[in-house]
């Protein structure tokens, strides 16, 4: 806003008292043109409007688009095995059978992992900005927090898999196996660094600061005097915090963390460089898996076969609709919170 | 505060209180350590390597050492000049008409469906491209490079513009409807160069955003060790190229990996930088929303 101001009062000023010449001309259909190229006067009203309309279709035909394609691409998968395509566990491209599950299972496993990861240190940093920081500090931080959004994801790619993935096997697996919660059945024994695990903590990272910066904002629209209300019953900073904020903004957090996971699913790159990429229908975080972007990334290029390319791109289709019902759930949530906050 | 004639309970209270405020801020630690982590790997081993040749010569073999990534950069500065020479209009386009006109059901639908597009898992932006065009045309190109990010490009600039264009008061449109002049010229000469800070801001954020983007250009601009022949033909481009040299065999390549994240992430940073010292407001889309 800052800054725009000025610019239009020079825009609008254009037909006042200073200069006549401009409103006698928009007043007086008959005067002469200007010798000025008007653009918005040649194209006419209806053509502006027509013109912006047109680009609003292109959109609209893109995701027309989207959707069509991939349901062509992958009409072969279908035919050949309907929808049991989701639930067959075979991927072979010699014997050309296919299914999806190991990298359904792959990809679900890695991205809650990661939001199970990620919600909790989100939340953190989202009361420690709103309730806690000071003013001077809370910009920066919040700006540091968004970087981590900026660094593409085959960077953090290929961090994990030269220093990530390397202190995963010789450290971090170990030590994690050694405590009470490598007694749990999802962490088996450790072996290699390009596991289920690496890729979740990986994907962690990628999504913390758009779950932290939503349920900041989510924090913050509630209103200040619920809060102080409670603060002056004798509350802690805490106790108000948890039970005048939180408990308010619960919706805005959960749209979130719904949000945070879509985000997750979709995530390519830095998924495909740590995962390990071995088909494998395992529970266990401590074994190499496969997503379901990991095995469209390495194969389509390659794919030899009508089949096993119609396959990749129904796996691409599962992916579209998750990633879509993620997002729109979490839309719908974000929209009806914020209305009515407002 | 911790008085000493203070009730036990409350002095658990505090102590509790101050207990969580430390955790949130471990929480902060916990973002801004991988952060710096990352940043410095990139920074440290990335500059140790950074040359004149890398960024001016051709590949060279990985067993001769030397050569550089410059056909990648170029490669990558027109795939996305072309990203944003189709999602700039038709992005802007779509701003605008969802701000000015959008209360009907094709304003409704491009912005829901813009929604939907900001949040397309990127590789699925590839696989159509692919399909329409790679397929179609037979070969690897540029061109279709170019517009799967476009497909990444579009949204992020159509919900920035009409958010911007919301932005101008109301005022303004008033004053100039006042002054005689109809909605269309209303609309150009005065409520988009009063907010085409901010339009640039999305533009600035779209660009950061794709510049980045690996997996779209996987099938569809491939790669290539030669300079760009042409918009048809395979280009190489700098996030392929991170990626083919971090999953080679090649300790020569790695390290040219490590440079050439260093070049791609000061290019996302200076974007990011300057997009967010134009816009007052925090833009949505810094966060990755």
């Amino acid at each position: 806003m800052t800054g725009a101001t000025p610019e239009a009062a020079r825009t609008t000023s254009r037909g006042s008292v200073g200069e006549p010449e401009v409103t006698s001309k928009v007043l007086s259909p008959g005067s002469p043109p200007s010798r000025r190229f008007d653009l918005a006067r040649h194209l006419g009203e209806r053509w502006f409007r027509y013109a912006t309309g047109a680009m609003a279709l292109i959109v609209v035909g893109l995701v027309l688009l989207v959707l069509q394609q991939l349901w062509v691409g992958s009409r072969l998968a279908w035919s050949e095995w309907g929808l049991s395509f989701i639930t067959r566990t075979a991927w072979n491209p010699v014997t050309g059978e296919f299914g999806a599950l190991p990298f359904i299972v792959g990809t679900l496993l890695t991205s809650m992992m990661a939001l199970a990861i990620a919600l909790p240190v989100s939340l953190g940093i989202a009361i420690l900005l709103t309730e806690y920081a000071p003013r001077l500090l809370r910009d920066p931080l919040i700006f540091v927090v968004e970087l981590l959004a900026a660094v593409p994801s085959v960077v953090y790619g290929l961090w994990g898999i030269f220093v990530l993935a390397p202190l995963m096997q010789q450290r971090l697996m170990p030590a994690i196996a050694a405590t009470p919660l490598g007694r749990l059945p999802v962490f088996g024994e450790p072996g290699t660094g390009y596991t289920l695990f690496t890729a979740s903590l990986i994907l962690a990272i990628m999504i913390i600061p758009i779950i932290a910066s939503l349920s900041r904002e989510a924090l913050i629209s509630v209103p200040r005097d619920q809060k102080e209300a409670a603060l002056a019953l004798g509350a802690t900073r805490w106790e108000a915090t948890r039970f005048a904020v939180l408990a308010s903004a619960r919706a805005g957090i959960f749209s979130a963390a719904v949000l945070g996971l879509g985000r997750a699913l979709g995530e390519t790159m830095a998924t495909t460089m740590t995962i390990g990429n071995r088909v494998n229908l395992t529970f266990d975080y401590f074994e190499s898996g496969y997503s379901m972007t990991a095995i469209i990334t390495n194969e389509l290029r390659e794919a030899a076969s009508e089949i096993h390319i119609h396959s990749l791109v129904a796996i691409g289709l599962i992916l579209f609709i998750l990633s879509f019902v993620l997002n729109t759930i979490g839309r719908l949530i974000l929209m009806r919170t914020r209305m009515r906050g407002a | 505060m911790t008085g000493v004639g203070m009730p036990l309970r409350l002095r658990a209270r505090l102590f509790r209180d101050a207990v969580l405020v430390a955790l949130c801020v471990v929480a902060l630690a916990c973002a801004v350590v991988p952060l710096v982590w990352v940043l410095w790997d990139v920074v440290a081993v990335g500059v140790a390597n950074l040359s004149l040749e890398f960024l001016t010569s051709l590949p060279a073999p990985p067993t001769i050492g030397g050569g550089g990534w410059a056909n990648a950069i170029v490669g990558s500065v027109v795939v996305v000049g072309l990203a944003a020479a189709i999602g700039i209009p038709v992005g802007v386009g779509t701003g605008i008409y969802m701000s000015e006109y959008g209360a009907n059901p094709l304003g409704r639908s491009a912005r829901f469906l813009s929604e939907v597009m900001a949040g397309l898992p990127s590789i699925v932006a590839g696989v159509v491209a692919y399909g329409v065009i790679v397929v179609t045309m037979g070969q690897f190109s540029a061109l279709s490079g170019g517009i799967a990010l476009s497909l990444l490009f579009i949204p992020i600039v159509a919900i920035t513009t009409q958010e911007a264009l919301q932005m101008i008061p109301k005022d303004q449109r008033e004053a100039s409807f006042a002054l005689g002049v109809s909605e269309a010229p209303t609309t150009l000469r005065v409520i988009l160069p009063a907010a085409m800070g901010n339009v640039l801001t999305g533009v600035m954020i779209a660009t950061a955003r794709v510049v980045g983007e690996t997996a779209p250009l996987l099938f569809t601009v491939f790669n290539s060790r030669y300079w760009m022949e042409g918009l048809d033909r395979p280009t190489a481009t700098i996030p392929v190229n991170i990626y083919s040299y971090a999953i080679s065999p090649f300790e020569h390549w790695h390290e040219q990996a490590w440079t050439g994240a260093f070049v791609l992430v000061t290019m996302v940073l200076t974007l990011n930088v300057a997009a967010r010292t134009l816009w007052a407001r925090r833009a949505r889309f810094m966060a990755g929303r």
